[in-house]
């Protein structure tokens, strides 16, 4: 009797232990610890707090007052129990993959910036929301910093600006929605009224919408190997899930997801960097996501949950696989690899099961995911977004699908010979590659976690049949236009985006103007001192003669003149005392 | 490295069979359409070889406009890096972007 009371009280007070609690703990301790121990101490966080929970109910598990506001810092639903999975997921995932690395920054950073995408989740009032959408700015940069390269320092600034710049607008956008609405309650939002549009803003920023996406190309191919597959899990997917709770139907998230699908392809298929043709991906396969929250029905939401789930594996899979390419050749440009099946084949093998993740090939996890977007796009007469979305479809598999692995792995032989990389690198690998193929042959497991119950079926013939007829003819699109020497080479180059504008544009434009300025300010100095020099002239042409105001030979009969005052003076002074 | 070992794909028979292969699931996939019987939600759907011929013709626009993007985007790979250094006063040569963590 006494331990089952026991056993309620521990129930009972564990339940207020919000998931990113551990995720801090474990990086005090990660900070003072070294080697073994703190490799399993890393390794032993996600398994306890996932445990922990898949065992906590729905519901409001901590809140207080905050002057005449409730916060609520742990709430729990459907929604976020799915990140909340899929992060403890992907952070198990990448300290495996990173067991090797003996850098205490990074391991911190690492702990701190998934408990920050685990708090944020799980917040349920706005201020809570932003301090963990700028914890997840300040720990995350010290995983680009860590590459500790000029230019990984200079990115990781960048990065660091647009981000706090994201949760500045969050701020102010939940005052503003305090002071309309008198709660902080972090629920549907919608666009409407200065906070609607202002959080909305900041969410879009986070979440890569166009013209605001290039931090995240910009940054991540910059990060170390293993700081780059924990960047591609969280920030995005943050973003991802606020959007799903604060703006689910909103229409206007259609024509942008269709937009972010879409353009990043192009960027992808002549980029260089491997690991930047991922980032480009990435918004590529956010973008569906954000397509199914703005058309917000069950269905939708289910796809748009279920396929940042997914591309959280299948994404940090990729990642994961570039990162033992670069781990081992040091190298990251297409045009200076190739041929590294030969020595490389498990990693090879790794790398197509993600490809075939991402492209979402049938018995797959981005098929089971993707589809129900789709679907969902069609369902509700988006006839127009439905091609863009089938022709994004196509195009992913073109530049992830087919050209990651292909450059990198085939193509023409770079003479690069070696092995594949440390054991815990490869089963970290394997755990993921394991996750998208059971995902895909077995989807129900995923399907009976999300929101809604739609009984949606991805595997009927008309599905099966559609996407694999799409997939084989981009494939021999690829090799019809590879035989015939029209496929763009890869090239050692730079590619202008956005960020063109802030690193290039801007800095040349304040260059010029404060030039332009210095240089007026100098004219118009000079200017000055010549006309004083001038009226100095003309007044010592005037006065500087002998018998002039300012002249220095003084003549004699001045001097006497003022002796006689002085002493008329002082005789007047006698007079008064 | 004379006597390299030889890998699969160093065999031309080998990369020939696999594209063999490719085609040959393309035309399985093509008659496919006129076999399987689609429940489609839209009128394009039903329309033979919908499928194929846009994943095929997309795939080439998408390429051949990515090429000509080049044109106008394209730029040295220390483009930025010559500019940044010029703000920051610092010369380019030890910009190191291709260093490995531990």
């Amino acid at each position: 009797m006494e331990s089952i009371v026991q056993i309620q009280v521990a129930t009972m007070w564990t339940l207020e232990v919000p998931p990113f609690l551990p995720f801090f703990i474990g990086a005090l301790i990660a900070a003072v610890t070294r080697g073994t121990l703190r490799g399993a101490i890393m390794v032993a966080i996600p398994v306890v707090s996932a445990l922990h929970l898949w065992m906590v109910p729905e519901g409001v598990h901590l809140q207080f007052a905050f002057f005449d506001y409730q916060l609520t810092p742990y709430r729990v639903d459907k929604l976020s129990l799915m990140f909340g999975y899929v992060f403890h997921i992907a952070a198990f995932i990448a300290i495996i993959y990173s067991l090797h690395v003996r850098d205490t920054i990074q391991q911190v950073a690492a702990l701190m910036y998934a408990g920050s995408g685990l708090g944020a989740v799980f917040a349920g009032d706005l201020l809570t929301l932003f301090v963990f959408w700028e914890f997840l700015a300040f720990t995350s940069v010290f995983l680009i910093w860590a590459r500790r390269t000029r230019r990984s320092y200079q990115a990781g600034m960048r990065y660091l600006i647009i981000q706090v710049l994201s949760g500045v607008i969050l701020l102010i956008g939940a005052l503003f929605y305090a002071a309309e609405n008198g709660t902080l309650e972090f629920g549907f939002i919608g666009l409407t009224g200065i906070a609607g549009w202002l959080i909305f803003i900041a969410f879009g920023i986070k979440c890569a919408f166009p013209f605001a996406h290039n931090w995240l190309t910009d940054a991540y191919p910059e990060a170390t190997v293993t700081g780059t597959v924990i960047l591609s899990a969280f920030t995005t997917k943050v973003a991802v899930y606020s959007l799903a709770r604060a703006y689910p139907g909103t229409e206007l998230l259609v024509y942008i997801g269709a937009a972010m699908t879409c353009f990043p392809i192009f960027f992808a298929v002549i980029e260089n960097d491997l690991r930047r043709v991922l980032a480009y991906s990435l918004i590529n396969q956010v973008g569906f996501m954000v397509v199914g929250v703005g058309i917000g029905t069950a269905l939708a939401i289910n796809g748009a949950v279920s396929h940042a789930f997914n591309d959280v594996i299948f994404k940090g899979l990729l990642f994961m696989t570039m990162g033992a390419v670069l781990h081992m050749t040091g190298r990251m440009n297409g045009s200076d690899l190739g041929g590294l099946y030969k020595t490389m084949p498990k990693t090879t093998v790794l790398c197509i099961v993600g490809a075939a993740s991402i492209s979402a090939f049938p018995l797959f996890s981005g098929f089971v995911s993707k589809s129900m977007v789709m679907s969902a796009a069609l369902e509700n007469g988006y006839d127009w977004i439905w091609l863009m979305l089938l022709f994004a479809s196509a195009g992913v598999f073109h530049h992830a699908g087919i050209k990651i692995p292909y450059f990198a792995f085939f193509a023409h032989d770079s003479g690069l010979r070696v092995s594949d990389p440390p054991n815990n690198m490869l089963l970290a690998m394997l755990i993921a590659a394991v996750l998208c193929i059971g995902i895909g042959v077995y989807p129900a497991a995923l399907y009976s976690l999300l929101p809604y119950d739609t009984g949606y079926n991805p595997y009927d013939a008309t599905h099966v049949l559609a996407q694999t007829q799409l997939l084989f003819f981009s494939a021999l699109a690829f090799v019809w236009l590879n035989l015939k020497g029209m496929y763009p080479p890869e090239l050692h180059s730079t590619n202008l985006d956005v960020e063109w504008f802030y690193r290039r544009l801007f800095p040349v434009a304040i260059q010029s103007l404060f030039a332009t300025t210095w240089k007026l300010d100098g004219a118009l100095r000079r200017a000055f001192v010549t006309r004083l020099h001038q009226c100095l002239h003309y007044l010592s042409g005037i006065y500087h003669v002998p018998t002039g105001l300012l002249t220095s030979a003084r003549p004699a009969g001045s001097m006497a003149m003022w002796v006689a005052i002085f002493l008329a003076g002082y005789l007047f002074l006698s007079f008064i005392y | 490295m004379e006597n390299e070992k030889q890998y699969f794909f160093d065999k031309p028979n080998n990369v020939k069979r696999v594209l063999y292969v490719l085609y040959g699931c393309c035309v399985l996939l093509f008659a496919l359409d006129f076999v399987i019987h689609r429940h489609v939600l839209h009128s394009w759907e039903s329309l033979w070889g919908f499928y194929p011929v846009y994943g095929f013709v997309g795939c080439v626009i998408l390429v051949l406009v990515a090429k000509w993007m080049r044109t106008f985007l394209m730029r040295s790979e220390d483009y930025y890096d010559e500019g940044e250094a010029d703000l920051n006063g610092k010369h380019s040569a030890d910009s190191g972007g291709h260093d490995v963590d531990a």
